[in-house]
């Protein structure tokens, strides 16, 4: 295959939400044809640019996606296929991108707050979030304060996701807000919240930099900021 | 016998009565027959029934003639046993067709009755008289007399129902053009040329029979063509509870049954008035009936198809209206289908009626508890359940748009269970996979499923803010439903059937759109 089919193969398994050759798409029939993981080694091993796969195929493909999502005829699920290629895919590149010099769009540290062990919500934003090019570290469920510290300062990571799904665990979230405070790293974090009961009034409550309802508002957030 | 139908819905038969309970109620029919038998007011019936054994002789004390029969139980036995066990029940398009066995509980739903009013319903804006800013948007219903242009509508409308299986005219035409004499052949044009299902209804007189064989002839391409797709079926309720063989009804039943075309028996005795309210009293008796009907179908025309009609119904005990939507309803019909799976007939069942008289919660509790409990029970024809209100009064084309909904879940969830050593298989893959996985999350693996069909839809109404917005959103979708285009009978045979049958409104002609 030429570059040109490589790009067009894994953009189009991207939007298939086809992670491997076992794996069903969106449409009927594809089983057993490559996915995202053989595409991606099999287009490095051929001297494609890990950069241009990223450009070209991982995020046009997910600007694709997105519009689908946007118009009713993709379902989470489908959505989350999708952002799990471009994560697996970015699994695959990333020592071929930081050989090369290209940075990613950030750590992002995320957790579910001491206390609470539900991660549904939690996992659906890391996944995405991946998808969307950072580089996310899961600290995953039950995490103590200092834990989440440790990570922040250990990676330098400018972003924290805190989540919970309970009313007496939301409160950690301004532990750790407060914590950052003490420790002098709160001007260089940018921290979002999410969670059935948190809101943008409880965010600015506890200081968070803001609310995010889903993962896909976690990441026009980010845009937004980015902006 | 066909390889193209609707598929309704296969489902795990819910049985309330054990099999002796059956056995005793049949046998407790049987004993009705002997003894006290029927009254017959129709004296062909009389003579068939006395001429295969059965004990005839003339009611001195009626004063409009009438016949005492009382039956053998072997009679009733091998009449019933001739009925056959599947049936199809026709439609323009092959795939709307229905197949009916007996021996297998495939559910289907229709609509029903022949309302005199339907109930249209517009949404209103009201202002808070304390908030000038505070709006809100109310239904209201107004409520215009049934007439052909209506009925047009409601086929129409129930052409696009997905879960709609078959049509039974919900409306009476009313007209001033309509009389009794072209009643018939307007009211199966008006259903014929603006749906693509099974057309099924009563007969006003026996005069037009014919012509509405002819009009269905016409559209099938000939007389053997309509009696391998029957678009068109007749219900005759040949009985007046309790035990009275109306004259009319049993001479329309010869003529519908010679024709060679499907016919439902249909009693509908009410407990507490016309039967026992007692549920075993009530099922005997319209088991009875029901009973001797199959049986003078079959006396007349061997093998001729039938359907096992039962539509036992309450009394309200403060005014002697019927109650449907009661736990009663559900006692008695659910009985009924276990008697008619005895007897190997399919059967004609009835749910989705109640008192309430516009759409809302009242509504909503009346028809959920007979939908969901007769689709249980394995019924293979369950009339009765799209848009009817204020007990069989009324028809609601938004009604019928909410019961499409209320349906289709239900169809969903009594869909046969999806366990078998390949599906474990495919699971126990995923288990492993998405475990082995950072997230362990299984929403990707949704996909297959959600593509295929699988996975249900929310409730197309629901309203996501702090209020409900049901009517007003199947008022909506109401709307984009009627404004897609209908499928009408083409022009060539809309023509001929206007040469071949005189006394079709001019109104109901359609320019054929699709």
């Amino acid at each position: 295959m030429e570059t040109d089919e490589f790009i067009k193969a894994i953009a189009f398994n991207v939007v298939q939400g086809r992670v491997e050759a076992e794996d069903e798409g969106f449409d009927d029939g594809l089983e057993g044809q490559p996915g995202v993981t053989e595409l991606v080694n099999e287009a490095l091993e051929n001297g494609v640019e890990p950069k241009e796969i990223v450009i070209e195929a991982l995020t046009k493909s997910m600007e694709e996606v997105g519009e689908k999502f946007e118009r009713n005829e993709y379902l989470i699920p489908d959505m989350l296929a999708s952002a799990e290629c471009v994560g697996v895919a970015m699994d695959i590149l990333s020592p071929h991108l930081i050989k090369a010099g290209v940075k990613s769009k950030g750590k992002f540290v995320i957790a579910t707050v001491a206390g609470d062990l539900h991660d549904i919500g939690k996992n659906i934003v890391a996944i995405m979030l991946k998808g969307a090019g950072y580089q996310v570290i899961d600290l995953g469920t039950d995490v103590s304060v200092d834990i989440i510290i440790s990570a922040v300062k250990e990676n330098e990571a400018p972003f924290i996701g805190l989540s919970a799904l309970l009313t007496t665990t939301m409160r950690v979230m301004g532990e750790v807000v407060n914590k950052l405070e003490q420790e002098g790293l709160r001007d260089s974090v940018t921290v979002l919240i999410g969670g059935a009961p948190t809101s943008a009034a409880f965010a600015q409550e506890i200081g968070a930099d803001a609310h995010c309802k889903d993962g896909f508002d976690a990441i026009d957030v980010l845009k937004t900021m980015a902006a | 016998m066909i390889d193209t139908y609707r598929e309704g819905v296969l489902v795990k038969p819910y049985e309330r009565l054990s099999q002796e309970q059956v056995r005793l109620l049949d046998k407790a029919s049987l004993s009705i027959l002997a003894d006290p038998g029927i009254w017959c007011y129709n004296e062909r019936a009389a003579k068939l029934f006395q001429a295969h054994g059965a004990k005839v002789w003339e009611d001195e004390k009626s004063v409009s003639p009438c016949w005492r029969v009382t039956f053998p139980a072997g009679l009733v036995r091998e009449a019933v046993a001739k009925a056959p066990t599947r049936l199809v029940l026709g439609a323009r398009k092959p795939e709307n067709r229905l197949l009916l066995d007996a021996e297998v509980p495939r559910v289907y739903f229709g609509s029903g009755s022949e309302a005199n009013i339907w109930i249209e319903t517009e949404m209103e804006e009201f202002v808070n008289a304390k908030d000038g800013n505070d709006k809100v948007n109310v239904p209201r219903f107004k409520e215009l007399r049934g007439n052909s242009a209506l009925l047009s509508r409601a086929a129409k409308l129930c052409d696009r129902l997905e879960h709609l299986d078959f049509f039974i005219r919900p409306l009476n035409i009313q007209d001033p053009e309509i009389t009794p004499e072209n009643h018939d052949i307007n009211k199966f044009f008006a259903s014929l040329n603006n749906i693509t299902k099974h057309v099924q209804a009563g007969l006003t007189t026996l005069e037009k029979l014919n012509d509405v064989v002819r009009m269905a002839e016409i559209i099938t391409g000939g007389a053997e063509s309509l009696r391998e797709n029957p678009v068109v079926s007749f219900i005759a309720c040949v009985f007046k509870s309790p035990l009275q063989i109306v004259d009319d009804t049993a001479e329309k039943a010869f003529a519908i049954v010679e024709s060679g075309l499907p016919l439902v028996i249909s009693s509908s005795p009410q407990g507490g008035s016309s039967a026992p309210i007692q549920e075993a009293g009530m099922v005997a008796q319209i088991n009875a009936e029901i009973l001797v009907g199959i049986t003078l179908t079959q006396l007349i025309r061997e093998g001729s198809p039938v359907l096992y009609g039962s539509v036992p119904v309450r009394a309200r005990l403060d005014d002697l209206h019927d109650l449907y939507g009661c736990p009663e309803f559900n006692q008695y019909n659910i009985d009924c289908v276990q008697l008619a799976r005895y007897y190997q007939v399919p059967c004609y069942s009835t749910a989705g009626v109640g008192d309430a008289k516009v759409p809302g919660m009242q509504a909503l509790f009346e028809k959920l508890l007979t939908h969901l409990y007769m689709a249980m029970s394995g019924a293979q024809y369950i009339h009765y359940a799209f848009g009817l209100l204020d007990r069989t009064n009324t028809f609601c084309p938004v009604q019928a748009v909410l019961d499409n909904e209320q349906i289709g879940k239900i169809k969903h969830c009594l869909r046969e269970p999806k366990v078998n050593q390949a599906e474990i298989d495919d699971m126990l893959r995923i288990v492993k996979k998405v475990m082995a996985s950072s997230h362990r999350l299984y929403a990707r693996f949704a996909r297959k499923a959600m593509h295929r069909g699988d996975i249900s839809n929310p409730y197309r109404f629901e309203t996501k803010d702090l209020e409900d917005k049901v009517i007003e959103n199947a008022l909506d979708y109401m709307e984009r439903l009627e404004a897609e285009p209908a499928d009408h009978l083409d022009q060539a045979t809309q023509d001929q059937i206007f040469k071949e049958v005189p006394g079709i409104l001019p109104s109901l002609r359609e320019v054929q759109t699709k």
